[in-house]
């Protein structure tokens, strides 16, 4: 039988990106997908005849730009277009549009209070500065603050001198930064509830947690480090959606010589004499290889697919206590046209970006409260986009596609989820939006929804945390997925992972499949084929 | 539902398809700019250059030149403790301007880093307005916590020009105003021109004499006729300037612009990228002797350590722009600075510029060379010039301060 040198379970952006780094260092690698497609979490499906939808993640920016340029991704066939701006539309009739240019977005700001104007600019400093803290660890592996290996002395060498060039003040700034609610983290700077609304949003996206719950601040900071063309905090559609990165990875992987083999569930990790050789697959085939890689989430890799016998108690213990609550949903719309919305100036062009319709932290709470007593928000806040405006590649001209990701959306409902409360999930978003554009309604081809039910069963992700794992301090950095575990190795020999449950965290970024990568070709005495940072000095 | 906003803006403002605002001034302005050659101030819609640069540049040094100063941020503060919030804020002492006077200030943060600078209007007894460069009602509001003072933004409210160069006098004169001669640099006039109020305050950008027009929006295009009814008769040279001949004018007379030529610490990421007044060489405008003011602590501590670097006027020889050069001390070959801002002098024949200069140990560089890149027909070269520090404006001519000033 043959022998990979690396086996990779699951083939997401994170697990195809560790693979074709892995390749491109001249090894043997072949990705093992359970579904028919590549992509997992970054996935193009056409589910309506002549609509490709971004089925789950929806837009780009945290992906690192230094594995774009690696691994050839725009030869590879990735374009991403920038987006433009965004509008929370407000009960009263009015709204608020963050344009993007930035005469006019100042102006829109200044009519709902001309001293937000002003503090938008103390804002966006202080968010920058946070940012580039963070930007320079995300292609880093977290220290282990507990080790006395040169390496992690080092790494933490680094860290302190990174946060030695904030003055005192800013530090504790940061300290409170990560610990704070988004909401009371944004009142130090607004004071206009629309304003508040919509810039809060971000930080709710994906967690179980609140606008003012303590923690929700770092999330805005996770959503906004990203960057198109350098502009940081700007987010993009790629074109032919987000299926898209996924398979320019999967393209360049083929490139270096490395394989995918989908609808190859694996089962369990073969484990020898405290070493990972290989794979059992749910069909009973067995595949060996020097190196195991898991692109699952922490449950799944430590949980499911390793034998607890090869599982050190404590590990199983951390990975049954991890926090991945579900909190999301999705619907997918094809679209027999372009939707009015009456409460916009004509022709404006705040449609092409992010639509919000929550217009006050107290509705935001309200989401959560629903979520909280096991229901989906009865007054859900939506995170919708329509790409087809820019994107001709995803549906028919003049016919469009719409991708709203909901928040909140409880893993379990009382009596378990049906497809008819599913259905109900999906009418009551549908019945939000028709509130501010009529002829919605009337507009609808075909409608895919998702709550974690189906995020789980189909994509894998656990208890359909988007993120793999909650973004909050005590799973960030060195404790992601756990204290111990940060440096993308397993607890057995030859056993690695490289999934988003491992830092930077969630989203379609590719940094945790870089970082486990040039962990494993340490180990193994490869060349490093793994970007550094383009640092940001 | 929400509450309605507590600082809306309720004048009406442009839709989103116009993405600079027009100014009071606009339909006259757009009359003398053919080159249709427009920037943002402020968002509004600003002329780079107008016509021709060298000759709006020679209108403000030999003729009078006019330009549209709406797009500065204002503010009015008023209130019993008008005058307490003023001194806590800037860091000179504003406790004797009188009423009918303005003046220069800079004010800091708590690390006594300069957020902006401007001049303090002290229209009437009590009454201000602060003129800044950036936007700063958040700032100002912050630090007005705990006082009874009221401040409104009034950027659109109130419809400016700057009205510069040496006949500005004999052209207002004749334009109709009345009681100018007695006004002194820096002094303020109230007083009506046909029949709208104005009130004209003797100060300026240019280090020239000049001075600045100030009207209700309403009464703008009734001011620009009457400013240019005597050129149409044939008596002066009037003529429209945009910010690229003002930007000549400002670095020849040494004024500093916050954000070109350091960057304000409000928007400052990076440590050590904002500057302080000493940093900025404005010492003059920090009193100890006053109460307390925001930045003091800060600026006590920073004025007992040596000077680390400084805001410099240069001279550089030779005519090669000194366009973002870097700067180095000949004596230990060390890099030490970069130039911001420049501007070739026509009236001195000189490059000059501001430049931000590393002084080690407190000492200032005996030797400084700019490295200079320019471009002849496409192909780079390198160069390198001398350059020779300037205490003094670079020009500035005694004309300015005359009182009455010369009626041609
Ligand atoms: C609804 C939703 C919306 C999102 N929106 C955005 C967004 O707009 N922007 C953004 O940046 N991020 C977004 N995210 C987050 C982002 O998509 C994920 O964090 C990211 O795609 C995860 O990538 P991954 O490679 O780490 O894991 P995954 O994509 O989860 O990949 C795991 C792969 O393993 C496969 N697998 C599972 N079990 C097995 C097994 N036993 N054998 C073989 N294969 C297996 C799965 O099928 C899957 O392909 C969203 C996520 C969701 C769910």
């Amino acid at each position: 039988m043959k022998k990979h040198d690396v086996i990779v379970i699951g083939a997401g952006h994170n697990g195809l990106t560790n693979a074709a780094f892995l390749a491109k260092a001249g090894l043997d690698v072949v990705v093992l997908e359970k579904n028919s497609y590549v992509g997992g979490a970054t996935a193009s499906l056409e589910l309506h005849e002549g609509w490709i939808y971004s089925n789950c993640s929806y837009v780009c920016s945290l992906f690192r730009p230094e594995i774009y340029q690696a691994l050839d991704l725009g030869r590879h066939g990735l374009e991403v277009v920038p987006l433009q701006g965004s509008v929370s539309m407000m009960q009263n009739g009015d709204h608020f549009g963050s344009y993007h240019q930035p005469e006019i977005r100042r102006r829109e700001m200044m009519r709902h209070s001309k001293r937000d104007a002003d503090a938008a600019i103390r804002f966006d400093a202080d968010l920058m500065k946070w940012c580039r803290l963070i930007r320079a660890f995300l292609l880093r592996t977290p220290p282990d603050p507990a080790s006395f290996k040169i390496r992690d002395a080092m790494e933490f060498a680094y860290l302190l001198k990174r946060f030695h060039s904030l003055s005192e003040s800013q530090l504790y700034e940061f300290i409170r930064f990560f610990t704070m609610s988004i909401a009371e983290y944004l009142e130090q700077y607004f004071e206009s509830d629309i304003v508040l609304a919509h810039f809060s949003g971000g930080s709710i996206i994906g967690t179980g947690l609140g606008v003012y719950s303590p923690g929700t601040a770092y999330v805005l900071l996770h959503h906004a480090m990203g960057d198109i063309d350098g502009n940081v905090g700007s987010w993009g559609f790629a074109r032919g959606g987000m299926g898209s990165v996924s398979k320019a990875i999967a393209s360049s992987l083929r490139s270096y010589g490395g394989e995918v083999r989908t609808e190859a569930e694996v089962a369990t990790i073969n484990v020898a004499g405290g070493r990972a050789n290989g794979v059992m697959l749910a069909s009973g085939e067995q595949i060996s290889a020097k190196v195991v890689v898991s692109n699952l989430d922490a449950k799944r890799t430590f949980l499911q697919v390793m034998k607890p016998a090869d599982v050190p108690d404590k590990l199983l213990h951390r990975a049954r206590n991890f926090k991945m609550r579900g909190s999301s949903g999705k619907v997918n719309i094809a679209l027999d046209g372009m939707p009015d919305f009456p409460g916009l100036p004509s022709g404006s062009p705040l449609t092409l970006g992010h639509m919000h319709f929550t217009d006050s932290l107290e509705r935001l709470e309200r989401a959560y409260d629903d979520w909280k007593d096991c229901r989906w928000s009865a007054d859900p806040y939506v995170d919708m986009v329509i790409p087809t405006q820019y994107d001709p590649s995803m549906a028919p001209p003049g016919k469009h596609m719409m991708s709203i990701f909901v928040q909140y959306c409880p893993v379990e409902v009382e009596g378990g989820w049906t497809d008819a409360e599913r259905d109900a999930f999906g009418a009551s978003v549908i019945d939000q939006i028709s509130d501010y554009s009529p002829n919605f309604k009337d507009l609808l081809l075909h409608t895919e929804i998702r709550t974690p039910r189906e995020l789980e069963a189909e994509v894998g992700l656990t208890e359909g945390n988007i993120f793999q794992g909650e973004l909050t301090l005590d799973q960030l950095m060195f404790n992601r997925p756990f204290p111990g575990y940060a440096q993308y190795r397993g607890p057995v020999k030859n056993m690695y992972m490289c999934s988003s449950s491992n830092h930077p965290g969630g989203g379609v970024m590719g940094a945790p499949g870089a970082n486990s990568a040039r962990e494993i070709l340490r180990d193994l005495g490869r060349k490093d084929t793994t970007p550094e940072d383009f640092e940001d000095d | 539902m929400s509450k309605p906003p507590p600082n809306a803006d309720l004048t009406p403002l442009p839709d989103y398809r116009q993405v600079l605002q027009p100014s009071p001034f606009h339909t006259r302005l757009v009359e003398h700019c053919p080159l249709q050659n427009w920037m943002s101030w402020n968002g509004y819609q600003t002329p780079r250059v107008c016509d021709v640069l060298a000759s709006e540049y020679f209108a403000i040094r030999s003729t009078c030149s006019v330009m549209d100063l709406t797009p500065m941020e204002k503010y009015r503060i008023a209130g019993p403790d008008a005058l307490k919030f003023l001194n806590r804020l800037v860091t000179r002492d504003v406790g004797d301007l009188k009423a009918g006077r303005v003046t220069y200030v800079v004010w800091c943060n708590d690390e006594g880093k300069v957020l902006d600078d401007g001049t303090l209007f002290h229209l009437r007894a009590g009454e201000y307005r602060l003129c800044a460069q950036h936007h700063q009602l958040d700032w100002l509001l912050l630090s007005s916590i705990g006082m009874d003072v009221s401040i409104q933004a009034e950027t659109h409210q109130v419809a400016a020009l700057s009205v510069q160069g040496p006949t500005s006098y004999a052209l207002l004169t004749a334009a109709g105003v009345v009681g100018l001669d007695q006004l002194k640099p820096f002094g303020i006039l109230h007083t009506r021109l046909r029949v709208f109020d104005l009130m004209i305050s003797r100060t300026g950008f240019t280090g020239d004499l000049g001075y600045e027009l100030w009207v209700e929006p309403a009464a703008a295009l009734s001011l620009w006729d009457a400013l240019f009814a005597p050129a149409q008769q044939g008596l002066f040279d009037v003529r429209v300037i945009g910010l690229s001949a003002l930007e000549m004018a400002r670095i020849e007379a040494g004024f500093i612009v916050p954000g070109d030529d350091f960057n304000t610490a409000e928007t400052t990421v990076r440590a050590d990228h904002d500057r302080s007044p000493f940093e900025l060489g404005l010492d003059w405008l920090v009193n100890f002797d006053k109460p307390h003011f925001t930045g003091k602590r800060a600026l006590l501590r920073e004025r007992a350590r040596p000077v680390m670097r400084r805001l410099v006027k240069l001279r550089v020889s030779g005519n090669k722009p000194p366009m973002d050069s870097f700067l180095y001390d000949a004596e230990h070959g060390r890099r030490i600075g970069t130039v911001k801002s420049q501007s070739w002098s026509p009236i001195l024949k000189s490059n000059v510029c501001l430049a931000d200069v590393g002084y080690s140990n407190g000492l200032v560089p005996s030797q400084i060379w700019a490295e200079i890149y320019y471009q002849k027909e496409l192909e780079w070269r390198a160069t390198w010039a001398e350059c020779f520090m300037s205490e003094k404006p670079f020009w500035a001519h005694p004309r300015r301060l005359k009182t009455p000033p010369r009626n041609f």
